[in-house]
C-alpha cells in the first residue's frame, strides 16, 4: 500500500524530514506521533502535494505508484485523501457545490461517469445525516461560520463521499471537544475496511483511544525513531517524547 | 482639473490621451487609428443576443444605426424588461449612437444593455443619458463583449429626480480600449444609487470603469461593489469618485472595490476618490488588490480538483458577491453562466 523510503523533505533551505522510512499495509491503521517540530506537518503535506514542500530524496508510492511525481489533484483521484488540521474557509463557494465538483473531478480523471445530481444529493443527505450534521449548513460558504467541530466533520463528510484508498488524518483531534471526538472518530472508524490504509498523525495519544492503530512510530528529528504496537502510544502518554527520543539518539 | 471631452470620432482633436486627467490611464488617441472610417449601415441583428431568454422590448442598434437608419434613439419606459443592443458586424470602421432614456415616475424597469461586437478593429462611442423621474426605479445590467482588437467607449449620464433608484452592474471582458463610463446626478432626498462592476480580463485586454458620483442634496445613498481579475498582460481600471457637495448632508456613500492580480505583467490601476463638503456624512472607501489564497488553491486541488478548474472555483466566488447583487432573477442567471464560461477560458 503505502511505502515511504528514506524521504528528504526540505521547506526552502530547511530540511525537515531526513531519511523518514514507513509502510502502511493495506488494511491497516498506522499512528505517527511526535513532539512539536519533528515534521508531522510536512509529512502529511509531502504526501498530498502541498507546493513548497521540496523533495531532495527518497520515494513515496501507493500501491507501487510514484506518488511524489503526481499534483495534489491527481493525488487525490489515485485515493490519497488528508484531512487538513485546519480546513480552509472558502466563502462564496457552497459547501454541497465543493462537494460535487470534488467527486466528479474525481471520477473524470479515473475515466469514470459522473454522478448526477439526483444521486448525488441522494448519497450526501445519507453521509451528512450519519454524521449527524445539518443538511442546510452543506449550503453555506464551504466552512465559513463552521465551529471547530464542525469543520472537522465536513472533512469527514468528504471522506465518506471521495472513499479514498489512503486516508491521512492530520492532528485531527485539535480544537475538538469530547462529543465532537467521538463523532470523528466514530466517522473514521465506519471507514475502516481491509483495502483503506490510515496514516492517523498526532501528537497526543488522546485520539487513538477512540481509533486504535495497528502500529504507532514515533517521529522525531525528521525521521521515524521507534516504532511499536498501539502501547507505544500509552507508554509515550505516561512518559513524554523526551526519552523515547534520547534512547534512539 | 479638465473639462470632460466630449468624445467626437469625426474630430481627432477631441481624442482623450493620457495627458487628460480622467483618461490618464486609457490613452484613446494611442489606441484608435486618426482617420476612423466611418461604418457602413448593417442589417438589423435578428432580435436576441445575450438576454434572449428574457421576454421584453428590444432597441437595437447595428453599426450604430436603428433599423431606421438613425443615429440616436430614444426610449420613453414604463415598467418591464428592456433590452438595448449595440451591435457591431463592420470589419472596421467606427461609428457613435446616442441614446435616451427616460423612465417614468412609478416605473419598475430593467435594462439589459448589450455591447456584442462581431467585427474587427472597429471604434465604437456609445453617448447614453437616463431620466428617472420621481419614484421610477431602473436597474441597469451591461455585458461588453467585445473582440480583442476593439476600441470602444460608452459614456452615460444619469440623472436621478427624488424617491428614484439606479442599480447598475456592468460586466466588462476588456478590448483593446473599452472604456465604460457612468456620471451621476444624485439629488439625494430619498434617491438611491447601487453602482456595481465586474471586470474579467486576460490576453492583452484592457477594461476601464470609471464612475462619477455627485451627491447635491441631503439623505442620498450611494453603494458602489466593483470586482475583477486581470492575468496574461492585461490591464484594468477602475475610477470611482464621489463628490459630496455642500448642503448635501446626511449622504450615505460607500465605494469597495477588490480586484486579483494574477500575473506578473498584468497591471491594475485603482483611483478611488471621496471628495467631501458637507457635514455629518457616512462616507467610506476600500480598496484591495491581491493574489489567489495559496492555501485555499491546494486545499481544493487536494481533493482532486484540477488547478484550472479550482482557480474557476475560486475566482467565480470572487467576483460572485458582485454578481448576487443583480435583482433581476433570470438576468443574473445569465450574467452568473456567462462570467463562469469565461472564468474557465482564462485559468
Amino acid at each position: 500500500m503505502l511505502s515511504i523510503k528514506n524521504l528528504h523533505v526540505a521547506i526552502g533551505e530547511t530540511e525537515i524530514l531526513k531519511g523518514l522510512s514507513l509502510n502502511v499495509p493495506a488494511g491497516e491503521v498506522h499512528a505517527v506521533m511526535g513532539p512539536n517540530g519533528a515534521g508531522k506537518s510536512t509529512l502529511s503535506y509531502t504526501l498530498a502535494g502541498r507546493p513548497g514542500y521540496e523533495v531532495t530524496n527518497g520515494t513515496a508510492t501507493l500501491d507501487g505508484e510514484d506518488l511524489l511525481a503526481l499534483a495534489p489533484d491527481a493525488r487525490a483521484a489515485k485515493g490519497v485523501f488528508l484531512s487538513f488540521q485546519y480546513p480552509l474557509e472558502i466563502p462564496g463557494v457552497p459547501a454541497i457545490t465543493f462537494l460535487r465538483t470534488a467527486v466528479n473531478a474525481q471520477r473524470k480523471a479515473r475515466g469514470e461517469p459522473e454522478m448526477g445530481a439526483p444521486e448525488f444529493l441522494k448519497t450526501v443527505r445519507a453521509a451528512a445525516a450519519e454524521l449527524k450534521m445539518d443538511f442546510d449548513m452543506l449550503r453555506r460558504g464551504l466552512n465559513v461560520g463552521f465551529s471547530g467541530g464542525e469543520k472537522k466533520r465536513m472533512e469527514i463528510l468528504q471522506m465518506a463521499m471521495l472513499a479514498p484508498r489512503l486516508l491521512i488524518l492530520d492532528e485531527t483531534d485539535s480544537g475538538l471537544d469530547i462529543d465532537a471526538l467521538r463523532i470523528v472518530a466514530e466517522g473514521v472508524n465506519a471507514m475502516r475496511t481491509p483495502q483503506r490504509s490510515m496514516l492517523v498523525i498526532t501528537h497526543y495519544q488522546r485520539l487513538l483511544d477512540y481509533i486504535t492503530p495497528d502500529r504507532v512510530h514515533v517521529l522525531a528529528g525528521g525521521r521515524i525513531v521507534a516504532s511499536g504496537d498501539a502501547d507505544l502510544a500509552r507508554q509515550l502518554e505516561r512518559e513524554g517524547y523526551d526519552r523515547i527520543v534520547a534512547e534512539a539518539a | 482639473m479638465n473639462a470632460p471631452v466630449k468624445l467626437d470620432l469625426r474630430d481627432v482633436s477631441t481624442f482623450p490621451t493620457r495627458r487628460d486627467e480622467a483618461w490618464r490611464y486609457s490613452d484613446f488617441r494611442r489606441a484608435a487609428p486618426a482617420n476612423i472610417e466611418v461604418a457602413t449601415p448593417m442589417e438589423a441583428p435578428p432580435p436576441g443576443g445575450p438576454f434572449a431568454a428574457i421576454a421584453g422590448d428590444e432597441l437595437a442598434l447595428a453599426n450604430g444605426y436603428t433599423a431606421e437608419g438613425q443615429g440616436h434613439a430614444v426610449l420613453v419606459l414604463e415598467s418591464g424588461v428592456q433590452r438595448l443592443r449595440f451591435v457591431t458586424e463592420a470589419p472596421s470602421g467606427g461609428w457613435q449612437a446616442k441614446v435616451v432614456v427616460r423612465v417614468m415616475a412609478g416605473a419598475r424597469v430593467t435594462l439589459l444593455e448589450t455591447y456584442e461586437g462581431q467585427g474587427a478593429a472597429y471604434v465604437a462611442n456609445a453617448r447614453l443619458s437616463f431620466w428617472l423621474e420621481p419614484g421610477a426605479s431602473l436597474e441597469r445590467i451591461v455585458l461588453l463583449v467585445e473582440p480583442a482588437d476593439a476600441v470602444s467607449v460608452s459614456a452615460a449620464e444619469v440623472t436621478l429626480a427624488t424617491d428614484a433608484s439606479f442599480s447598475q452592474t456592468v460586466i466588462a471582458t476588456g478590448a483593446k480600449l473599452q472604456r465604460h463610463e457612468t456620471t451621476v446626478f444624485h439629488p439625494g432626498q430619498g434617491a438611491n444609487l447601487r453602482m456595481d462592476g465586474v471586470y474579467l480580463l486576460g490576453d492583452t485586454r484592457h477594461a476601464d470603469l470609471t464612475t462619477v458620483v455627485s451627491h447635491a442634496g441631503p439623505d442620498g445613498k450611494t453603494n458602489q461593489l466593483t470586482k475583477g481579475l486581470a492575468t496574461d498582460s492585461a490591464r484594468a481600471v477602475f475610477q470611482g469618485r464621489i463628490v459630496v457637495e455642500r448642503g448635501a448632508d446626511q449622504t450615505d456613500a460607500r465605494m469597495r472595490h477588490d480586484a486579483l492580480l494574477l500575473s506578473d505583467r498584468a497591471e491594475i490601476d485603482a483611483k478611488p476618490e471621496l471628495q467631501i463638503n458637507a457635514d455629518d456624512v457616512s462616507c467610506a472607501h476600500g480598496n484591495t488588490v491581491g493574489a489567489l489564497d495559496a492555501m485555499a488553491l491546494f486545499y481544493i486541488q487536494s481533493r482532486g480538483v484540477p488547478d484550472a478548474q479550482a482557480k474557476t472555483l475560486l475566482t467565480q466566488a470572487f467576483v460572485g458577491e458582485v454578481l448576487e447583487r443583480i435583482e433581476h432573477e433570470g438576468a443574473r442567471e445569465i450574467v452568473q453562466a456567462f462570467v463562469s464560461e469565461r472564468l474557465e477560458g482564462l485559468m
